[in-house]
């Protein structure tokens, strides 16, 4: 073929001025039901996304980011805010997490403990740099945001994980801190 | 007809058209206060103003529709999910950049007194001499010792908190007690009056937040989220303050969804009647008469009334007799600065959210200071602990993580310099001759830049703000320029100059406009010099003023 079928794909995609996104994941050859296409995620992938988030910020002795509906924060927050090239960086990088942690594991990332699964993406994050694929660079950076933000504001997050104070009705210029101390939400 | 006739119309009803409102009203006259966009009752109107931060849908993130949607807001940080309603709908009303610049427009009852920073402070006598001293522009018609009393007046009832200073370059008013500053803002103060030998001073701001109860509005709550409108009638807003007092007269009449076209003028007796309104919703086109009229309708637009008015006597407008109408555009040139890490504090922090910064005063030009550039700058900053969402990069994901980002981070202080523009001739707005708006009015053209003097002041502005932080110890002092394109300032001064001689000002020292008498802009528009200062209080100041005034000439049948 005088063009690769990644090329055809890709310029179909153009052609029916469609974003990419996903365009790479009937590239790489997994199994479809394994890859997430566009931006319709399953509630399968956005039960991955939700053991992403909890890999990050993990249950301890208050609720962690699952418990806050990350995936589904997730997924409105990169419809909504991220532009199409980085709505398809996203989709990639999940893609690549899946294939890579199996690469590296031997299990899938969904039959792993929140444990392995962190571990899996502190190693990703130091080693993010020297990755060539540009997506799989990207979207450690992309996960790690999107989990804080969206728990750190969450009512769990503001109300139980830090101190959330809607109207304080005084200002106190100067007082103790001891370690421990949670910082305020706003 | 006698539906339609009023003692004296207001257009615009931000913070200078609220007082004008309020003013005119007390003194028993039946005002017409006109307002082009929607009606936004007090508190009623204030939908997101308690929302929790998992009720804001995108977290204050923008979204890429809303990016799409205001190609003039997202330039800065006032595209924000929470008060998108507040800020006009940039495709109706569309202007023109000849070179760069940023309008930012609030087109709703109260205007941008909803939206806008509170900071209120007084000009100085060295503001108003400085045009003459220095041979630039036209000699403000007044001096200090004539406003001053406004602006006591003005600051009492309005509520500014603020801590008598004693400074020359930044007269003390009738202040509220004042918001404390932190224990880094302190100690970085002290610092600082010595290293420069007590000509530095960091003071804390004076905003038009109340530290004590007001009628009918509850002291500040340390929420700081003003610019979603205030249940507690904590800032000024004309909705929290002059409005309520003008409907208290039974003397006003408010309509918004009025955009006034043009002031209605009568050639014999110099006199404008009254004015043309075309209704927003309905494209109809209303007359309403009066005996005074004043022009609050935000810098720009007020001017753009006067060039669309009376153009059968004068093709370029009312007012532009002088040549001056439409030039001179000012703003505040800022967005540079430094900020850095102070060390040492790691056992202490504070309790609520103080709505106000700290304020350093002009330093420059001043007490035998004498530098490449005239006039000066001041800045505005503070000193906080960071939050969750600090970078910490080196920390682990899992509970590592999940617990740093619980605890406040280090504290750091940044200030950011707000320099003095000067009035160019060449700056300037004038109507389009082929873009409209969604109602068939001529859209401003702006053409406006800065120059050497803002230039070479932009290059101290950087550089003195890391020479205070770090003669206060902090560490990793870093500047920043970010850029500035004319207008973001938020502050639109000049085009309708205040002056002594009609043949190069718009406006006397009444802000009576030279051409009609009875017509009044005490808007942003009538400014002379844009000072260093934000400039909201002396549009309050200056409305009170004029409004006395045309009230005791209206008695004495002079106008």
């Amino acid at each position: 073929m005088a063009m690769n079928r990644r090329d055809a794909i890709k310029s179909f995609a153009l052609m029916m001025g469609g974003a990419m996104v996903g365009a790479n994941a009937i590239l790489t050859g997994c199994a479809p039901d394994d890859q997430i296409q566009g931006l319709e995620f399953s509630e399968k992938d956005i039960a991955f996304l939700d053991e992403i988030g909890e890999a990050i910020i993990p249950t301890t002795d208050t609720p962690g980011a699952k418990a806050t509906e990350i995936g589904t924060f997730m997924v409105m927050m990169v419809k909504d805010t991220y532009n199409s090239e980085q709505q398809q960086s996203f989709v990639d990088g999940l893609n690549f997490i899946k294939k890579d942690f199996k690469d590296q594991k031997g299990k899938d990332f969904m039959d792993a403990s929140t444990e392995e699964r962190t571990a899996y993406l502190n190693e990703l994050k130091a080693r993010a740099g020297e990755l060539e694929d540009q997506s799989a660079k990207a979207i450690i950076g992309m996960v790690q945001d999107l989990t804080v933000l969206g728990y750190f504001t969450s009512e769990i997050g503001a109300t139980q994980q830090l101190r959330y104070y809607e109207a304080p009705g005084r200002f106190d210029p100067c007082i103790d801190y001891k370690p421990g101390d949670k910082a305020y939400a706003i | 007809m006698a539906d339609n006739s009023y003692d004296a119309i207001v257009v615009g009803s931000g913070i200078s058209g609220g007082w004008a409102a309020k003013e005119l009203t007390e003194k028993g006259l039946k005002v017409l206060l006109l307002e082009r966009g929607q009606n936004v009752e007090h508190v009623k109107d204030y939908k997101n103003a308690t929302q929790a931060p998992w009720e804001i849908p995108h977290r204050g993130r923008r979204t890429v529709e809303m990016t799409e949607n205001h190609p003039n807001l997202r330039r800065d940080y006032v595209l924000n999910e929470q008060n998108l309603d507040w800020w006009a709908q940039e495709s109706d009303s569309p202007y023109v950049e000849k070179k760069p610049f940023t309008w930012f427009r609030g087109y709703q009852v109260g205007g941008r007194s909803l939206l806008w920073g509170r900071q209120s402070y007084r000009l100085a006598d060295i503001d108003f001499e400085a045009n003459l001293k220095e041979g630039i522009a036209v000699d403000w018609p007044i001096r200090y010792k004539d406003i001053a009393p406004w602006y006591s007046y003005v600051e009492k009832f309005a509520g500014i908190s603020g801590n008598k200073d004693g400074l020359a370059i930044l007269p003390d008013g009738e202040f509220q007690p004042p918001m404390p500053l932190n224990c880094v803002e302190k100690d970085v103060a002290e610092r600082v009056k010595k290293a420069f030998d007590n000509k530095r001073h960091i003071i804390i701001g004076r905003p038009a937040n109340i530290t004590q109860p007001l009628e009918g509005r509850v002291q500040c709550q340390y929420r700081n989220k003003c610019w979603l409108g205030c249940p507690f009638g904590g800032y000024f807003s004309t909705q929290s303050s002059t409005l309520p007092a003008a409907m208290k007269t039974g003397n006003l009449t408010l309509r918004p969804w009025s955009i006034v076209n043009k002031l209605i003028y009568d050639k014999d007796s110099k006199k404008a009647t009254g004015v043309e309104v075309v209704d927003a919703e309905t494209n109809k086109t209303y007359e309403f008469n009066a005996k005074i009229i004043f022009l609050c309708a935000s810098a720009f637009n007020s001017t753009a009334i006067l060039m669309r008015s009376a153009t059968d006597v004068w093709p370029e407008g009312l007012g532009s007799s002088s040549g001056e109408l439409g030039h001179n555009v000012m703003d505040h040139h800022f967005r540079l600065g430094a900020n850095g890490i102070a060390e040492g504090y790691e056992d202490k922090y504070y309790f609520g959210r103080r709505p106000t910064g700290i304020y350093i005063p002009r330093f420059r030009n001043i007490d035998g200071d004498k530098r490449d550039y005239v006039r000066g700058f001041g800045y505005q900053g503070a000193a906080s602990r960071s939050g969750w969402s600090r970078n910490v990069a080196e920390v682990n994901f899992g509970a590592p993580l999940k617990e740093a980002l619980s605890e406040p981070g280090p504290w750091s202080m940044g200030i950011t310099a707000f320099g003095e523009i000067l009035p160019y001739h060449e700056n300037t707005i004038k109507l389009s001759k082929d873009v409209k708006d969604k109602w068939g009015l001529s859209v401003l053209e702006m053409n406006a830049e800065i120059k050497e003097n803002e230039k070479k002041m932009r290059v101290d502005m950087m550089n003195d703000a890391a020479e205070m932080l770090e003669a206060a110890g902090l560490k990793n002092v870093n500047t920043y320029d970010a850029g500035y394109t004319f207008g973001q300032g938020i502050h639109e001064m000049g085009t309708a100059r205040m002056g002594r001689d009609p043949k190069t000002s718009v406006l006397n020292g009444n802000n009576q406009v030279w051409d009609a008498k009875n017509v009044f802009v005490t808007d942003g528009a009538c400014m002379t010099s844009a000072a260093a200062q934000n400039p909201s209080l002396t549009y309050m100041a200056l409305t009170a003023r004029a409004a006395d005034f045309a009230v005791s000439e209206l008695k004495k049948g002079n106008l």
